[in-house]
């Protein structure tokens, strides 16, 4: 097992720069998320660590090994990166059978025969694909393939294993079954994992950190899951890891307003941020979950436009001042606390989870994919 | 550091071998034929160009060589297209049986089927002239097959499938929701044929077209055995007299690569309108996809358009076929087809008494597949360089290896003979070796279209996924890349090796007294009037044809069932 660290990495293709000087360290050991939206370059990072691509300038280090730095002439090829890798369409070789699939890292290693048998079908019984070793791939179905990609990749017992994607191609069932056998995985081996990939529940999920990184490739922040969902460190950041609401305020007559409207917003602001409310730079931002409604109506109310029944959940859009907020209240909670409200009907709001964030922030957030 | 070199080194060494490769086998050729005819004593000299062209004889073979690519490019067209369209869009019967039927002509080389109805037409002793002038008492032939109609008519038989497999595609594909909606919209059926079907197809119309007139343009077999006896001489058949009748006189070298250059020229003319073409019908709307289309219902027609359907194949695939099983057979050409005038003691002495037709067996088998052999490996190194490899200078390779598309099989003849003929220090002239050259530089386009489409189909982390493995570049292709593309590499194989066998217009002009082709064999037989063994060679080689033609089945069948 080993660490990964990239010093100063930079790759472009012609002008177009995709990775710009990107500095990290991935921890021995841990199950490190690359998140961002598709375009940013994080495959790009994934690809220059296993050697598939190799940086215009800066270092990259796995473990106690220098593995690219053009500065000094060094690139190591990816087969001497003792790396294993699954790849977003899995990548089976459907020339060969399960079985010769996941025991070909060992032969090219010339690993005894009798020794070689015995982990494949260890490694076999890992991933659960007991008794399709004699398979071709095309006999199998995308989880069962996904599952020989990763027994392929485990197989020869690698320092770092590199996810591209891995979970995008199956459907939501089988996906939230492989995320959770993944952590197993790591749990078992030990194995550092590097996961990329565009999906926030996935990374929330798998990650012991995660770096989101926005589409010029720039990493906003790094953090653990909750820290990052709890606490994060500007819109972007907030507005990738889901649905989200944002508040421009006005500081009028001792108040905060929703900008351009009589809605007052009430909280518990500190001189700095009135500070910044007053110069215009300050955005609130919600999660739909943290809106209160009740029926009470003042002077922070606002009007249902829709109500979309979602099973479990009820999604509300709403009105206020100048802008759109999104509620979800659970059915249960609804019906036992409050009430479940129609449109047109008004509607008292209170945000219990408030976060803020600076204007500017705000203009590359609403470039931001969902 | 040393790692960094040697890996880097693999690209760099892959593609300068194949860059080196396709300069030796084609670029030098093509450049060593431009500077014949353009330079004299190393000055450029155009006043000689112009001379050698107004020439009555050379500025006749260009006039000829227009005339039949035109002739034989709008007769295909219309026909191409009309059966296209009778087995795509309408409800005739056996549908799938005669689309297969349509693709024979393709099998057929059009020299022996020039033979054949030369046999058959010919204004003397054709029997089909006989026949006719016996049952309704003609005075004279009603045909000359001898003449620029004739060599039309005949290239046509053969050429029109280019046509009829772009457009039958392109039909198919079409989607059909175009003219369901222009039919809610009220317009008649033929108003939708003329105003949306028709336009939709015209970039396949145009690109099958295209690749007529390209082949019939630098086309030798049919002109030179129906044209040559009676003075009618297209390009490739003026260089080849022109060659032969001085014996490689400097004056017939520098004639031959003047008209040469007119050839790459208008190659390179016709390649560059069809890819502008194929691009400008990109946005037609084609979808992937095959969907059902509205099929005409001919209704009173369907038994007549079947009837004529199938007589047109019988009489431009099956009668010249049996009229060559028969004429070789025979014990004298002229004689009646009685029993006893036929044997086939003929197949037997022209497959092991006769010398000079066992060589030429012999010869084609060896050199067609020692080509197809190294063509298909070479074809398969340059696809890989081209479409898997980040190499800087890889621009260079991309535009050789458009090169051998568009260079006609006679032009590649004469570039051979002027690269290895001594002037470097190699002299292959009156080799094998020649012609396997020759066969590399002309079959190259085959290959490299086969496996860049199978190399195309192996996504690139298959490969990488290898890497990652621990497998070193060369293991990652050796066990990963070949075995996927194999079947790509076959194909590749197969589509050298059987029309290598059978070729005549390259062959023609390099052969020495040891290394005749079967092609040249008969072509020569015929010419020294030896038509019954002409034919009795030419039914061997169709047996190979046909017998390569279900190998090749066989094969892409099995490779189907396996995945």
């Amino acid at each position: 097992m080993a660490s990964v660290r990239l010093e100063k990495v930079c790759k472009a293709y012609g002008k177009h720069a995709v990775v710009h000087d990107l500095s990290m360290t991935i921890q021995d050991g841990e199950c490190f998320t690359f998140l961002g939206p598709s375009g940013c370059g994080k495959t790009v990072v994934l690809r220059m660590i296993a050697g598939f691509e190799q940086p215009d300038s800066g270092e990259i280090w796995i473990g106690d090994t220098l593995v690219s730095s053009p500065a000094r002439g060094v690139f190591l090829p990816p087969e001497k990166r003792r790396i294993g890798i699954v790849f977003q369409d899995y990548a089976v070789w459907p020339h060969k059978t399960v079985a010769e699939n996941i025991i070909y890292p060992l032969t090219i290693q010339k690993v005894a025969r009798t020794e070689a048998a015995e982990r494949t079908s260890k490694t076999v019984a890992m991933v659960g694909l007991e008794g399709l070793g004699d398979r071709l791939p095309f006999q199998l179905s995308g989880g069962q393939q996904q599952r020989v990609a990763l027994a392929r990749a485990l197989i020869s017992r690698p320092q770092i294993m590199l996810l591209d994607e891995p979970l995008s191609n199956l459907d939501a069932n089988l996906r939230e079954e492989m995320r959770f056998e993944i952590k197993e995985l790591q749990k078992n081996t030990g194995v550092t994992i590097l996961y990329v990939t565009h999906d926030q529940e996935v990374a929330l999920a798998i990650s012991d950190r995660v770096a989101v990184m926005d589409e010029s490739g720039v990493v906003r922040q790094v953090g653990a899951p909750d820290d990052i969902y709890e606490k994060p460190a500007d819109s972007f950041v907030f507005k990738f890891m889901g649905v989200s609401n944002f508040i421009p305020l006005e500081w009028r007559s001792g108040n905060v307003f929703v900008k351009g409207s009589d809605s007052v917003l009430n909280c518990p602001l500190d001189a700095e941020q009135i500070e910044a409310v007053r110069s215009g730079t300050l955005v609130a931002g919600c999660r739909p979950h943290d809106v209160e409604l009740s029926a009470e109506v003042s002077d922070n109310s606002g009007v249902v436009r829709r109500a979309v029944y979602l099973g479990s959940i009820i999604d509300y859009r709403i009105s206020f001042g100048t802008v759109e907020i999104r509620a979800q209240k659970e059915i249960f909670e609804a019906l036992t606390k409050s009430r479940i409200f129609r449109e047109g009907e008004t509607v008292g709001l209170r945000f219990l989870d408030l976060k803020w964030f600076r204007e500017e922030d705000l203009a590359v957030a609403a470039g931001a994919a969902q | 550091m040393i790692r960094h070199l040697k890996s880097m080194g693999i690209a760099e060494i892959l593609l300068a071998l194949s860059v080196l490769v396709l300069v030796v086998v084609v670029a030098i050729p093509v450049l060593l034929i431009l500077g014949t005819a353009f330079f004299v004593d190393g000055h450029f000299n155009i006043k000689d160009v112009v001379q050698v062209l107004s020439e009555p004889d050379t500025y006749e073979a260009l006039k000829n060589s227009l005339v039949i690519a035109a002739g034989v490019t709008v007769f295909s067209t219309i026909i191409g297209v009309f059966f296209a369209w009778l087995v795509s869009r309408t409800d005739l019967p056996f549908k799938g049986t005669m689309k297969l039927l349509f693709l024979i002509p393709f099998m057929l080389p059009s020299f022996i089927g020039a033979l054949a109805w030369k046999m058959l037409l010919s204004p003397r002793s054709g029997y089909v002239t006989k026949l006719l002038m016996s049952s309704f008492g003609l005075e004279s032939a009603p045909f000359n097959i001898y003449s620029l109609a004739g060599i039309i008519a005949v290239e046509t038989m053969y050429l029109f499938p280019f046509v009829f497999i772009q457009v039958s595609g392109a039909l198919e594909r079409m989607d059909p929701t175009l003219e369901e909606s222009a039919r809610i919209s009220g317009a008649g059926l033929f108003t939708i044929t003329r105003r949306i079907t028709l336009p939709l197809m015209m970039p396949s119309i145009g690109a099958g077209a295209l690749l007529v007139a390209l082949y019939s343009l630098a086309h030798f077999g049919v002109p030179a055995i129906l044209g040559s006896e009676v003075g009618i001489y297209n390009i490739p058949t003026k260089i080849y007299e022109r060659i032969y009748q001085s014996g490689g006189s400097f004056s017939a070298i520098r004639t031959a690569t003047i008209l040469s250059t007119i050839l790459v020229v208008s190659a390179g003319v016709i390649l560059y309108l069809q890819s502008f073409i194929l691009k400008a019908g990109r946005f037609q709307v084609i979808s992937g996809k095959s969907m059902r289309p509205v099929l005409l219902k001919l209704r009173g027609m369907k038994i007549p358009l079947l009837i004529f359907s199938i007589i047109y194949i019988a009489i431009t695939v099956l009668l010249p076929t049996v009229t060559i099983f028969m004429v070789g057979t025979l014990k004298t050409y002229g004689i009646e087809f009685t029993a006893a005038n036929m044997t086939l003691d003929n197949v037997k002495y022209i497959l092991f008494d006769w010398k000079m037709t066992r060589d030429a067996i012999w010869n084609s088998f060896y050199i067609s597949l020692a080509a197809a052999f190294v063509t298909m490996l070479v074809g398969t190194l340059i696809s890989y360089v081209i479409v898997k490899m980040k190499v800087r200078g890889k621009f260079l390779l991309e535009f050789l290896g458009v090169l051998p598309f568009s260079v006609p099989g006679t032009v590649i003849a004469l570039g051979v003979i002027l690269m290895w003929s001594g002037r470097f220090g190699v002299n292959l002239y009156n080799t094998a070796w020649i012609i396997l050259v020759a066969y590399i530089a002309r079959y190259m386009a085959f290959s490299l279209k086969s496996n860049s489409a199978a190399l195309e189909q192996v996504h690139d982390s298959l490969e990488e996924a290898a890497r990652a493995c621990g497998a070193t570049h060369w293991q990652a292709l050796k066990d990963i890349v070949i075995p996927l593309i194999k079947p790509g590499m076959v194909a590749a194989f197969f589509l050298i090796f059987l029309p290598a066998l059978r070729e005549l217009t390259t062959s023609v002009l390099l052969y020495g007294p040891k290394t005749r082709t079967i092609g040249v064999a008969i072509y020569a037989l015929n010419e020294d009037g030896e038509t019954v063994y002409a034919a009795t060679l030419a039914s061997v080689a169709l047996v190979i044809i046909v017998v390569g033609q279900l190998v090749i089945k066989r094969v892409t069948r099995s490779k189907l069932e396996g995945e």
